[in-house]
């Protein structure tokens, strides 16, 4: 039974070993036919069109860009969550304020894009009457909101961790609460608020339905967030719905962006895991 | 070099009798406004992901009342919005949430069972770990050009509905695995001793007893999984689910649809009749995942003891 067990555990093992198979050979065919050249010192992404040109940089300047505006909203609202959750709230008032915070994580991304698009497109382009009805900034709004609740959560749950003497010593010394809160529980918890933030922007680079719908399908370096603008993932949704055929080099691209983006990720993670266990390790 | 440093304690002295100073008069009055103020601010931050939320859902509901009817769940999509439903994309997400349920539980949970109950503290446990924490983190995309190399190229399923399920298993294994975990860690030590000292094998000691008491747990866990895969997009899209699906879903080798991708391409559509359908599929997809979230809560409060 044992055996059988392990068996059952090693799948999620092979599930790595087959995306890096997978990723790995497809993106050895893609640079069989480009260089890493043509892919990392072009400015411009065009492998659709008739004249082909593959620098990578337009998508991540997009996966970018949209990633850094979710944050500004994601990461403040985030952590002020955190800390009103952890350290002011009582008991009830969580109870009530929780669960919709876990509803808000819980709305499919392909929701939050369609939000985006038809209310807070509109709104921008009343504000800013130069907005494209694509653009990365109504993405960036609405990816924020989605990753809100995850910040907030992974925050709360680093404060939480930091133990109360040291709150004590702070009032004992004549601090005041928000004092407390900000001087003292924040910065000893900043190794674990730190892992959250990192995890947070993993998941702005990979999110695919709210920029697939909202921000657009043009590949370019900019950094005005009302333009349109296309990310990494959405050009792998772009390829995909169209028929492209197998063993073609459109499709192998979607492969080779696909690592890249892995990368990043991955890069990420291992980062934001690495400080969460630094910060397990000083207060258990 | 002795200088900087010399002049760096005076710095450091003077800013010690300002401290000193203002010990002397702590102005706290107007310490505790600033705190106040901040405490409302930081409030403000949860109310306003709340106000979002409500907004979300009161527009999503105004836009997509109106084609709530029941041609909504028995016409096939369509070119005119009147008479476009969601016959097939139900199908199609009832069907998968079903598959991948029955293939990603024994898997997860499994997993679960021996990482928490049998694996030996060595090396390959803790590689195994590491492993599923990072897979966790993959973006779900990724799994979608998992999905099309391996299993709609590699094993020639085609864009069909098997593909679609497998695709999503290794997409929610990640989550079966942590909340089975967690579950049975829930379970105490003292059950384990108890079965062990009657002479139960270590197979028997979780089958009969540990499984019987973090069931709940492991059920709870699973309906989120699966929620989690209702709404999933991306992946689907990448193996190349399709939108215009005009019949009824036979088998795992047909080719299929999902409410989220028949939501996406009516929200893709420029006419604005397509978008409140893609109101109403959203309505639709929300109910089912809020009938699942209440289910599960139902599960937890009623299965999940308390030690």
């Amino acid at each position: 039974m044992k055996a059988i067990l392990l068996l059952l555990a090693l799948v999620s093992v092979l599930t790595t070993l087959g995306i890096i198979y997978v990723l790995f050979q497809e993106t050895v065919l893609f640079f069989r036919q480009v260089s890493f050249a043509q892919f990392f010192l072009d400015t411009r992404w065009t492998p659709l069109f008739l004249s082909k040109r593959f620098g990578i940089w337009p998508l991540v300047n997009g996966t970018v860009l949209v990633a850094t505006g979710a944050m500004m909203v994601a990461l403040p609202l985030g952590l002020l969550a955190a800390i009103f959750m952890s350290e002011f709230a009582n008991e009830r008032v969580r109870r009530i304020l929780k669960p919709f915070l876990e509803v808000l994580a819980g709305v499919p991304t392909v929701v939050y894009g369609y939000f985006a698009l038809t209310f807070i497109t509109p709104i921008l382009r009343a504000i800013f009457p130069q907005t494209q009805i694509f653009n990365a900034a109504s993405a960036a709004i609405a990816m924020g909101f989605m990753i809100l609740p995850m910040v907030a959560s992974l925050s709360e749950d680093a404060l939480y961790a930091v133990p109360n003497s040291l709150r004590e010593a702070a009032y004992a010394l004549g601090a005041t609460r928000w004092e407390v809160a900000t001087q003292v529980v924040v910065p000893a918890a900043l190794s674990g608020i730190a892992a959250a933030f990192i995890l947070a922007i993993s998941r702005a680079v990979g999110e695919t339905m709210i920029v697939a719908i909202a921000a657009g399908q043009q590949p370019k370096l900019t950094l005005n967030p009302l333009e349109s603008i296309e990310t990494m993932t959405a050009y792998i949704v772009q390829v995909s719905l169209g028929d492209t055929p197998h063993g073609t080099l459109e499709y192998q691209t979607i492969f080779a962006v696909g690592m890249m983006l892995f990368l990043m990720t991955l890069g990420m993670n291992v980062a934001s895991h690495l400080l969460a266990r630094r910060f397990r390790e000083v207060y258990e | 070099m002795t200088t900087d440093h010399r002049r760096q304690t005076t710095d450091h002295g003077r800013r010690t009798t300002q401290y000193g100073a203002q010990m002397l008069e702590p102005n706290l009055p107007r310490r505790k406004a600033i705190g106040v103020v901040w405490e409302g601010v930081a409030l403000l931050a949860i109310l306003l992901g709340i106000a979002m939320l409500l907004t979300l859902l009161v527009k999503v509901f105004l836009d997509g009342l109106p084609y709530l009817r029941p041609q909504l769940f028995t016409e096939f999509p369509s070119r005119f919005p009147d008479k476009a439903g969601l016959r097939s994309a139900l199908q199609g997400s009832i069907w998968l949430m079903v598959m991948t349920a029955l293939l990603s539980f024994p898997l997860g949970v499994g997993a679960g069972i021996y990482l928490e109950e049998f694996a030996p503290k060595n090396a390959l446990t803790r590689f195994i770990e590491i492993n599923v924490a990072n897979l966790a983190g993959v973006p779900s995309i990724i799994y979608g050009l998992l999905g099309l190399g391996l299993f709609v190229r590699g094993l020639g399923l085609g864009r069909s509905l098997l593909a679609g399920v497998l695709t999503m298993t290794l997409v929610i294994l990640p989550i079966i695995i942590v909340s089975t975990r967690e579950a049975l860690r829930a379970v105490p030590a003292s059950i384990r001793e108890a079965a062990l000292a009657l002479g139960a094998s270590r197979w028997e000691m979780v089958r009969d007893h540990v499984l019987v008491y973090s069931m709940g747990g492991i059920l709870t866990g699973m309906i989120l999984a699966l929620s989690r895969a209702i709404g999933e997009t991306a992946p689907l899209i990448t193996i190349g689910a399709l939108t215009y699906i005009a019949f009824d879903l036979r088998g795992p080798l047909d080719i299929f649809t999902v409410l989220p991708i028949q939501i996406f391409n009516w929200v893709s559509m420029p006419q604005a009749a397509f978008q409140r359908l893609a109101a109403a599929g959203i309505i639709v997809l929300l109910a089912l995942l809020l009938t699942m979230n209440a289910l599960a809560i139902w599960l937890r409060n009623r299965l999940q003891k308390r030690w």
